[in-house]
């Protein structure tokens, strides 16, 4: 790690105040922290969005849920009102990775691998920020690269309440993150599926959301060949096989929806 | 005697109340007065030639102690990391073995080489001015995978060295074991691969030098099994200091799976500049480092044929392997794919011809070297995974066909084709064990079972042998090793009843303070918790030859005892007189000296008091309470056993699932049965991690590590592992006093080949280590 300053600041507009080019905003840490150990990343300074206490907390409000930017991911593994979010948030990382990650700092991460992008997506979503609202489907944009702007700030992430939905994970067996994870969710703007890990972003499998439109069936899922052109590959999973797995989750998906 | 606290009683671990609450002592626990802290530059390439080192500019960062590179340790005449065990090839040749400097001098042979030791106050300080040291690398041809090292059109690695071949071995008769093939009803043949492993344990690497002006003495405290082994080689061979100026202190030490024993270039580097700078230097590797640089395990490319007559007799086994031995020869990577190797392919059956030819080659990649069953495990994989496939081919039992060729309990000693006299099994009563206790009979419905729920059961055997208890020292230097293999013990009363062990094993995890203590207290009646058990201290122990290969208990245990032996024998000659009797009149049953058929005894509390306070004492015996003994074995000991796993396996994505795991296996007596269990469960956690989860790969296009760290290097964890159901028969080994034959590594040897036996019995299909999910899935999916 190389020296930096750290700034506490205790409300937005402060921390916003803070930001240029040579500093960073610092959520939970769990990718920051760790590049920084590697001397990866060289900030001139950390801002600290710990302190400000109106980005923290999980509000239900009506048919949608606000969660707050720095809102961990065990406190909506236990207090999100959305089973799914809550069981995809108690499936991220390990214990300690959850205790300190957060929904905001994910997203604007947007790691190919993360689990929340499927939740932002599937569930039709919105990302406010300091400066404006951002629809889910506007917001993640390519390999670690999103549409919030220089020195922007999410605040909170508000999600309808789906009608149902289910999230399957096939976890990557050394990191566990997501090799591919699936999100199949039936919301009030329509069927939606949503898939991460397998691409280089987050992206939505229409294909899939057409056919679980006209029926919401494994069967309907039977035909649907998934490409996999433009799909990751790695030492873990060949872009082939993230593509199996893409159509083989999805249908344990509306498998589970259908109980 | 048995009591709570005996032989053979689960007596809870005494080590474990101080780790648990946080008061173990672990070398980065260690800070002396003045420290400074190392830092080593590193080599980014797999292979460049060094032209230049240009350190001014950091030799002006804030808190820099100074920059040692390659040449400066030269110019201080300190040697080379050696290699402790000479293998002769085929054509009569010794070993070719690069000379290895610990700071690269000239040349970078892979990713992570040592090039040069920064050393700064603080650790940050050395780090920033290790940024600030130029390097001109050049960057040169390398190559990753031993078969294409070993290729005609292969860069070298090694100028001396041409085709990177370090040796071609052989063992057994070739002429036999071919015209077994040649003539045999059935011949299986099979190419394996055994998958190269980083060995991971929880404490990595350190090493704190720490030199005194006023006595010329150089101490290091590392992170070894065999503290007594670094001392002799750093002072022996890389002349640190003599070998009574240096002490080698090894305080509690997380974990080593083999990757300890070695002498390193970090812990010689970090002895010798102690004394250059005249400051303690304290290096920790961090996790990255010890990826990198650990010695890895394993790495072999092997064909296997496998001659069977009509009834599924083995009539001749033939093995050529290729062994990918890294850049360098680390200090026992000679020993691990020959004689730790080839002379375990015989299993627990009879074989009339077995012939094995090994090609060590030389790879841009880390040392490989000994990792917990050190070629034992890649022995029983070639040996279980041909018998079961060759059964599969024969349409025969897999539990049949072993039962067929299992030596019988009458041949001891059963003399091998390949060098081994095992002493003492009893295999067909292990299986037997095994295939009840997993309701062998029944699989076919459970299989059955499982298809309906579209998913593939299989099942999978292995009958696995082992030469554990490293030892006999007229053996092991006969086969080429540089060293003794004994062990030392020293058992010291105090006047007041209690006992210090001085061992020269090591304890890294393994609970010798207790088994030894339990030996102590059965014995000699003292309490255990007036037994210590002291070990890692060469400035303490009197010698020792340290921890691996299932040895402490067979070796260091069997010293325990002799030294027990000597004061059973002094103790008679004092109680003799105090009682008034004869010597041989006196009879020792659990630290109690009674005068045969007499109600007259002494505790050996009471003698080791009259040893302390001769107030009335015989002439002829020393006073004192305090024995020492050596043991060197008669023999290797052999455990052996039956592990049998069940799994499922999804198609659709394939994920296997262990569902069972029974282990019987035969340890000889047992001291500790807890203790054994535990190490039986973590030897098959390391056994299954290999066979479905641990791959070290490199980048063979740039030479980089591309599983450095857990984010793609996967260990196993809890949620992968069944619940294991682990039970021992007992027959003793005939070579050491206490009839032991140790546990360590049984279940990472016999656990691979079990776990893909069960694998490909489901998907009748062959894949190789790791059974990743992928794999599985192209081979369930006929892809």
């Amino acid at each position: 790690m190389y020296e930096f300053d750290y700034k506490r600041p205790g409300t937005i507009d402060e921390a916003a105040g803070l930001l240029n080019d040579d500093t960073v905003l610092l959520a939970g840490g769990q990718t920051l922290i760790p590049t920084l150990k590697q001397r990866l990343a060289q900030p001139e300074a950390l801002v600290d969005l710990s302190a400000i206490e109106s980005l923290r907390g999980v509000c239900p409000d009506g048919d949608q849920l606000a969660i707050g930017a720095m809102t961990t991911h065990a406190e909506v593994a236990n207090k999100a009102t959305i089973p799914v979010l809550a069981s995809l948030a108690s499936g991220i990382g390990d214990a300690q990775v959850r205790n300190r990650g957060t929904i905001g700092g994910s997203i604007a991460n947007n790691d190919p691998a993360a689990d929340y992008p499927a939740a932002v997506v599937g569930l039709n979503a919105v990302v406010s920020t300091d400066r404006r609202t951002i629809a889910a489907d506007d917001f993640f944009t390519d390999l670690f690269e999103t549409a919030l702007e220089e020195g922007e700030i999410i605040t909170n992430v508000t999600f309808p309440k789906p009608e149902a939905a289910a999230y399957i994970k096939f976890d990557n067996p050394a990191s566990r993150y997501a090799i591919v994870g699936v999100m199949v969710a039936k919301t009030s703007s329509g069927i939606r599926v949503a898939v991460t890990g397998a691409g280089p972003c987050v992206f939505r499998q229409t294909e899939m959301e057409t056919a679980l439109s006209g029926s919401f069936t494994t069967q309907a899922l039977e035909n649907i060949s998934v490409s996999a052109d433009g799909l990751n590959s790695d030492i873990h999973a060949s872009a082939e096989y993230r593509a199996n797995l893409i159509k083989v989750l999805a249908k344990r998906a509306v498998a589970q929806i259908n109980g | 005697m048995t009591t709570e606290t005996g032989i053979g009683a689960s007596v809870r671990r005494k080590e474990d109340k101080r780790f648990i609450i946080g008061k173990g002592r672990y070398l980065d626990d260690i800070t002396k007065p003045g420290q400074t802290y190392g830092y080593f530059i590193r080599s980014p390439y797999a292979h460049a030639k060094i032209n230049s080192i240009d350190t001014s500019e950091a030799l002006k960062a804030p808190g820099i102690v100074d920059i040692l590179t390659g040449p400066d340790m030269e110019a201080d005449g300190i040697g080379p990391i050696i290699c402790g065990w000479g293998i002769t090839s085929k054509d009569g040749t010794p070993h070719k073995a690069p000379a290895h400097p610990a700071l690269a001098v000239s040349h970078v042979k892979y990713v992570g080489h040592q090039v040069a030791l920064v050393v700064a106050e603080t650790l940050q300080q050395a780090r920033d001015a290790a940024e600030l040291v130029e390097i001109d690398y050049e960057e040169l041809p390398h190559v990753i995978e031993v078969g294409d090292a070993l290729a005609s059109d292969a860069p070298q690695i090694h100028d001396d060295i041409p085709g990177n071949l370090s040796f071609d071995w052989e063992i057994g008769d070739r002429a036999a074991a071919e015209q077994a093939i040649a003539s045999a009803h059935h011949v299986t043949r099979m190419d394996l691969r055994n998958n190269r492993l980083i060995p991971n344990a929880m404490e990595p690497r350190a090493a704190l030098g720490e030199y005194d002006a006023g006595t010329d003495e150089i101490t290091l405290y590392t992170t070894s099994q065999n503290p007594h082994v670094h001392r002799l080689v750093l002072s022996a061979f890389n002349a640190v200091a003599p070998e009574h100026k240096l002490r080698v202190i090894a305080p509690d030490v997380g974990g080593g799976f083999g990757s300890k024993i070695f002498i390193y270039s970090e812990e010689t580097v970090c002895a010798w500049a102690t004394k250059k700078l005249d400051r303690p230097i304290k290096w920790t590797a961090d996790r990255s480092e010890s990826f990198l640089s650990d010695a890895h395990g394993r790495d072999h490319e092997t064909h296997a044929e496998m001659a069977f007559d009509a009834d599924g007799k083995i009539l001749g086994f033939k093995v050529s392997t290729k062994a990918n031995v890294g850049c360098y020869l680390s200090t026992f990577a000679s020993a691990v794919p020959t004689y730790l190797y080839g002379t375990l392919l015989n299993g627990q059956y009879t074989m009339p011809a077995i012939y094995c030819e090994v090609q060590a080659g030389f790879t841009n990649t880390a040392p490989v070297d000994a990792y917990r069953g050190a070629g034992r495990p890649e022995a029983t994989y070639v040996v279980e995974r041909m018998i079961e496939i060759g059964a599969r081919e024969m349409g025969i039992d897999p539990g049949e066909i072993r039962k067929r060729n299992f030596i019988p309990p009458d041949a001891y000693p059963y003399e091998t084709p390949v060098i081994m006299a095992y002493d003492s099994g009893n295999y067909a009563l292990a299986m037997d064990k095994a295939q009840a206790a997993i309701d062998y009979s029944g699989f076919e419905a459970r299989k059955a079972e499982s298809a309906q729920r579209g998913k593939l059961r299989g099942i999978g055997y292995s009958a696995f042998i082992e030469a554990c208890g490293i030892a006999p020292s007229a053996a092991v230097g006969s086969l080429g090793a540089g060293v003794g293999l004994w062990e030392s013990a020293q058992v010291r009363f105090n006047p007041t009843g209690s006992v210090t062990v001085f061992t020269g094993s090591h304890s890294h995890g393994q609970g010798h303070e207790t088994t030894f203590a339990q030996i102590v207290s059965d014995q000699l009646g003292v309490p255990i918790d007036q037994v210590e058990i002291s070990h890692g201290d060469t400035g303490k122990v009197p010698f020792g030859m340290g921890t691996y290969g299932s040895r402490s208990l067979a070796v260091g245990g069997s010293a325990i005892m002799k030294a027990i032996d000597k004061v059973v024998e002094k103790s008679k000659k004092i109680a003799a007189h105090t009682l008034e009797a004869s010597v041989e009149d006196i009879e020792h049953s659990g630290g109690v000296f009674s005068v045969a058929g007499t109600d007259k005894k002494m505790t050996m509390a009471e003698i080791a008091f009259s040893a302390y306070v001769p107030h009335n004492y015989p002439a002829d015996v020393e006073p004192g309470m305090d024995e020492t003994a050596f043991y060197d074995p008669l023999n290797f000991t052999f455990p052996a056993g039956t592990h049998i796993a069940e799994v499922e396996i999804d198609p659709e994505t394939g994920t296997t699932e262990i569902l069972d795991w029974v282990a019987v296996d035969d340890f000889g007596n047992v001291i500790n049965p807890m203790i054994v269990e535990g190490q039986v469960h973590g030897g098959l956690a390391q056994g299954i991690g290999q066979a479905l989860l641990e791959n070290c790969v490199y980048d063979k296009e740039s030479g980089q590590l591309l599983t450095g760290s857990y984010m793609d290097y996967c260990m196993p964890r809890a949620d992968d592992l069944p619940t294991f159901r682990v039970e021992t028969i007992n027959t003793p080994c005939t070579t050491n006093p206490l009839g032991v034959k140790g546990c360590g590594e049984a279940g990472a040897i016999s656990a691979p080949a079990a776990l893909m036996n069960a694998i490909t019995n489901a998907l009748g299909k062959e894949i190789d280590m790791p059974a990743t999910p992928e794999k599985v899935w192209r081979a369930a999916q006929g892809l």
